[in-house]
């Protein structure tokens, strides 16, 4: 695989971070290439201690399934984490996730891939809740119990029918480590890191993913530590060293849980300042209010521009102030979202319209069919 | 039309930056006036910290910091632009032919930016002027939040041509912390939009000179019909102190 418009001056001096993201409305399968070509053209923003990818629809001959994507940065892990596994849930397939040798990846850790569902049992309980709500909860308690109580193995992506591919290195290498051009998905993310406050590890590359949602995020959550402390009353546990995280479990959280519609959780992450809600009309000033009294806890402080997938669409989402870059643009029934227009115009070079949506308004496409 | 002159042209394609802007220093140093740059996408720093009279005619998307210290040249954007345009910028002239992005004109002390689309959020902050360099920013769009934040000096004009979102044309933290230049927009100005210690005031006959002609001159460069810029009338906004905060640490 050709790397990115970085070569040949690898050395780095100043940086962000860098997104880019695309959804086929009808659910079209957008080959892997695409993605990698539109993240490369931002390697500037990346410093190469990490690049990540989730795709939606990689995985039809499993689509019921919950596919689990564990990274074991120690082998001695992997037995106590399979053993929990087949004590836990039932798995109806698993393998190694391929890759392949990479000159500039050294030490990678182990990738597997187990397709599961919870075992019946759990729907003996717990009467009053959804067979979806009962089974996803359950995943997540699996996931969270791998990431916090098993050393050396980590949870990367727990979604149905989706996965995550993320690595410490730029983003065009993880791709080519994890032979992302053999994928095809109707959602793509990508995300080239240049970590400032954290570590530059496998675990802490992007995206953070929990079920169905995955999250890149260019910016830092200076509120991480009031968001951590809320969703642990919920149960989640924040253990991949990263603010980013927080936000992944926020919207499982608000939208998943609490069945908040997508709209107005974004007005949670990023609520409207108080003195543009004493301008709204009535009915919007109440919500608005509620919300930022009910899910004061929630609100994201600080420079952000997010991407967040989910197997029925895309969200692009920044900051109230706009601290950090997000762009749109349109093609038919294709969608982007980028920090850079180029990142856009590589894989699309003649779009319908290209757009910066306002700070703090949420940018929300949805599959035009399920899938 | 015949062009009497030869145009150097630069295929940018799968181009490094640096290798690109290398390129275009050693063609203005060898004394090329026009310069086209083909394929361009996302390459950074186009002609920074050049100086002469060099004309650049740029084909596709220009990265971040386009003519950022530049002193002298013409820029010419066929499409839009990016991050941080005129970033410092001296002297000389980009135009852009669509919108363009975030902190354009940041420090700017000399030369003019015209974009003919909306321009993005903290345009024209911290542009300064000192006697003859006042740098001059026009948008035919609408802006982001922090348009002309701290200005010190210079011109800013926006024109809102489409009527687009007009309660939100200029955005909210308007001219905080204004303590020089003025800014101009067409059309109306929410005033809870605007920061603290910036007055909004008539034009007087000099306004409508400098204005007239800064127009006129962009909407020439961007074949736009004056007559509809013109069909508005404008307010002007200026700082009421020179030090707004000046007493906010001292006592």
């Amino acid at each position: 695989m050709k790397p990115g418009i970085l070569s040949p001056y690898c050395e780095k001096d100043i940086s962000a971070c860098g997104l880019t993201g695309l959804i086929s409305k009808k659910g079209r399968k957008i080959k892997g290439d695409i993605i990698i070509r539109s993240i490369s053209c931002m390697d500037e923003r990346g410093n190469g201690l990490g690049g990540g990818f989730a795709a939606y629809g990689i995985y039809p001959d499993y689509k019921n399934h919950y596919a689990l994507h564990i990274m074991y940065s120690d082998k001695k892990s992997l037995p106590a984490t399979e053993e929990y596994l087949r004590e836990t849930v039932k798995i109806e397939h698993q393998e190694v996730i391929p890759t392949r040798r990479v000159y500039t990846i050294t030490n990678p850790p182990y990738f597997m891939r187990y397709f599961v569902n919870p075992p019946e049992e759990i729907h003996e309980h717990l009467a009053h809740e959804s067979a979806e709500l009962r089974e996803d909860n359950y995943m997540v308690n699996t996931v969270m119990h791998i990431n916090s109580e098993i050393p050396g193995a980590f949870v990367v992506s727990s979604g149905k029918n989706m996965g995550a591919f993320k690595g410490v290195g730029f983003a065009y290498e993880i791709a080519d480590f994890f032979k992302l051009e053999d994928y095809e998905g109707y959602i793509w993310t990508a995300h080239n890191r240049f970590p400032t406050n954290t570590p530059g590890w496998w675990g802490g590359a992007h995206p953070f993913t929990l079920l169905d949602w995955s999250i890149v995020h260019n910016g830092e959550i200076s509120s991480y530590g009031i968001n951590k402390r809320y969703l642990e009353m919920f149960g989640y546990k924040c253990t991949l060293l990263t603010d980013t995280e927080v936000v992944t479990y926020m919207l499982d959280l608000l939208i998943r849980r609490h069945k908040l519609p997508l709209r107005l959780a974004c007005s949670a992450l990023a609520s409207p300042f108080w003195k543009d809600i004493k301008k709204m009309d009535d009915e919007e000033k109440k919500l608005m209010t509620a919300v930022r009294m009910v899910y004061g806890s929630a609100l994201l402080n600080g420079p952000f521009a997010i991407l967040f997938a989910h197997s029925k669409g895309l969200v692009g989402l920044s900051d109230r102030v706009k601290l950090r870059p997000l762009v749109a643009g349109e093609k038919d029934d294709m969608v982007y979202m980028a920090s850079e227009e180029s990142a856009i115009t590589e894989i699309c070079p003649n779009p319908d319209r290209v757009f910066r949506p306002d700070a703090g308004e949420p940018l929300i496409v949805e599959l035009e069919k399920q899938n | 039309m015949a062009k009497d002159f030869i145009i150097m042209k630069i295929n940018a394609a799968g181009c490094h930056y640096r290798t690109l802007n290398q390129q275009i220093k050693d063609a203005v140093k060898k004394g090329e006036k026009h310069i086209e740059l083909l394929n361009v996408n996302g390459q950074r720093y186009i002609a920074d910290g050049v100086s002469g009279d060099t004309e650049i005619i740029i084909n596709g998307v220009p990265g971040n910091d386009l003519g950022a210290f530049m002193s002298g040249p013409t820029i010419i954007v066929n499409s839009f632009a990016q991050d941080s345009v005129a970033n410092t910028m001296n002297d000389g002239k980009i135009v852009i032919k669509g919108h363009a992005g975030d902190v354009l004109g940041y420090g700017m002390r000399g030369g003019k930016l015209f974009v003919k689309g909306n321009v993005g959020y903290r345009v024209g902050i911290h542009m300064k002027e000192y006697e003859d360099k006042i740098p001059v920013i026009i948008a035919g769009g609408r802006a982001g939040d922090f348009f002309g934040e701290y200005m010190a000096g210079g011109i800013l004009i926006l024109l809102n041509l489409n009527d687009e979102k007009p309660e939100r044309a200029t955005g909210s933290y308007l001219a905080t912390g204004m303590h020089g230049g003025v800014i101009y927009i067409r059309g109306d100005v929410d005033k809870d939009q605007i920061g603290e210690g910036v007055g909004v005031v008539e034009l007087k006959d000099a306004d409508n000179t400098v204005l007239n002609n800064l127009i006129k001159e962009f909407c020439k460069d961007l074949n736009i019909d004056s007559k509809l810029v013109f069909k508005k009338p404008f307010k002007k906004l200026i700082p009421v102190s020179k030090r707004p905060y000046g007493k906010l640490y001292a006592y």
